[in-house]
């Protein structure tokens, strides 16, 4: 397993992994730890960022740890039924990414709803999952120009990603479709319903 | 209950923020200048994570309807009876800030707590997702909840401001995707006034990449140093968002980010490497 620790100030570090599949078993694992000293493990693409407390381990310790979660069994991450979004695919870039992806419409609905996803990490804002599971033919780069307002619930695809908007905000992923599904509850725990290690499936309807 | 009357530029509840949801997209937040804000809380007898009010270049004009022991604390303001210590007031009392001499943030504290809605854990309110209270405004009443950790401090606190003083970086995680990474320590940056909670804009000569291409999205924190590509560096702040696609060039020691809470639009600002 390829694997750098980097400093990330001093009190964190940013491990980079070799593939994305690499970083959710030893988030997992290091959250089951539970280990007094690591305040928060935050994963993302290709890296993983642990926050320490300085005064329970040294950053020689931490190494340790991480060294020890790498050699740990990959269990866990990703367990669960997975959540079932119903969609209409009726987005604004459908069109161009058929024409971009060489396909017809009806074939990158059934390509995007029939494949399995898995949520990597949040980011960009509170509940906005980055799903990996993306296929090949829809890996499209973001649009040149974001757009100023993207409505809430947009199903979206940008690179080897896609994601649904869980709030109105600006955004430069393609539309693909939207969904009704509540996405970020703050009354719920957890309050993002795409966290990660969350298996997804898009549902056309 | 204090009524707000006028809030200057920009007035918003904040405690100690919201960590441990970065992984589902929520960012930390919290008071800027958290010493200033534990400060407060402590010269009116408080828990340090009781919630204030950041006031940002002065302006707050605020009355109390009914006696409570208030203290102030950070950029220092006229138009207040003291500052830097525990003021008992009384119903009807008005106080109006203003704008700061120098620095830019100041904290109000109140026996009690500010005691809005809590939301994930806290009362701060992320001027970026919208989470926590809404920034305020005129006519907003702010209750005053009932949780102290003591007794109102006797006596005035010294409030040190930074002075200064050059900021602490740890260089990394992504200095390799510089040409000169020591450029970033060789000369002071000027604070932009685009600058807010969410991050500190820097001009200055630009820090040129040495590699083309992109970074994949990667985790951030508070405090690290991105630099997009017309190389003026960016220091994310307690509003930032918790991923970024910026390759950062350096980190910010944790005890020098409340440094940049004070940091005014046109002043300069020096960083320094540090090991630890």
């Amino acid at each position: 397993m390829s694997r750098t620790v980097l400093r990330y100030g001093d009190r964190a570090v940013l491990v980079e992994l070799g593939a994305p599949a690499e970083v959710l078993p030893i988030r997992d694992w290091l959250v089951r730890q539970g280990n007094p000293a690591v305040l928060t493990v935050t994963p993302a693409a290709r890296t993983l960022l642990v926050e320490f407390d300085p005064a329970l381990l040294s950053e020689a310790g931490l190494r340790e740890l991480l060294d020890a979660a790498a050699d740990a069994p990959a269990t866990g991450a990703t367990a669960g039924e997975p959540v079932r979004l119903p969609v209409r695919y009726d987005g604004a870039d459908l069109d161009a990414v058929a024409e971009a992806a060489g396909l017809s419409r009806d074939a990158v609905v059934a390509l995007h709803s029939g494949a399995d996803y898995t949520v990597q990490f949040c980011g960009f804002s509170p509940g906005f999952g980055y799903l990996t599971g993306l296929p090949e033919r829809l890996r499209l780069p973001r649009l040149a120009s974001p757009r100023a307002s993207v409505p809430a619930g947009s199903v979206a695809i940008a690179g080897e990603f896609t994601g649904v908007y869980p709030r109105p905000s600006p955004g430069g992923w393609r539309l693909l479709g939207t969904t009704d599904a509540p996405l970020f509850t703050l009354d719920a725990d957890p309050p993002a319903r795409l966290a990660p290690g969350t298996r997804v499936r898009f549902v056309p309807r | 209950m204090i009524e707000v009357i006028a809030t200057g530029p920009l007035a918003t509840v904040q405690d100690l923020g919201r960590p441990g949801h970065q992984h589902l997209g929520v960012g930390r937040s919290g008071a800027a200048d958290q010493a200033a804000h534990r400060l407060a809380n402590r010269l009116v007898g408080n828990p340090e994570s009781a919630a204030t009010v950041e006031i940002t270049y002065g302006g707050l004009a605020v009355r109390l309807l009914a006696p409570a022991t208030v203290a102030f604390t950070g950029a220092r303001c006229a138009g207040v009876p003291g500052w830097g210590m525990a003021l008992s007031l009384p119903a009807g009392s008005r106080l109006a800030l203003a704008a700061p001499a120098d620095r830019l943030r100041s904290y109000l504290a109140v026996r009690g707590g500010v005691a809005v809605a809590p939301v994930l854990g806290s009362r701060a309110t992320d001027v970026l997702s919208g989470l926590g209270p809404a920034v305020l405004g005129a006519g907003d009443r702010l209750p005053v909840g009932t949780v102290v950790a003591g007794d109102p401090a006797g006596e005035p606190a010294p409030d040190v401001g930074p002075a200064g003083r050059p900021v602490r970086v740890v260089p990394g995680p992504r200095a390799d995707w510089f040409r000169s990474p020591a450029t970033l320590y060789d000369r002071p940056w000027i604070v932009q006034p685009a600058s807010n909670r969410i991050g500190i804009r820097l001009a200055g000569r630009p820090l040129e990449r040495s590699r083309a291409g992109e970074l994949s999205t990667e985790p951030t924190l508070p405090g690290a140093i991105q630099v997009p590509p017309d190389g003026q560096p960016i220091v994310l702040f307690r509003d930032a968002p918790v991923t970024g696609g910026y390759p950062v060039i350096g980190v910010v020691a944790a005890a020098d980010l409340d440094l940049l809470g004070q940091l005014r639009p046109g002043e300069p600002l020096r960083f320094v490497r540090t090991g630890s």
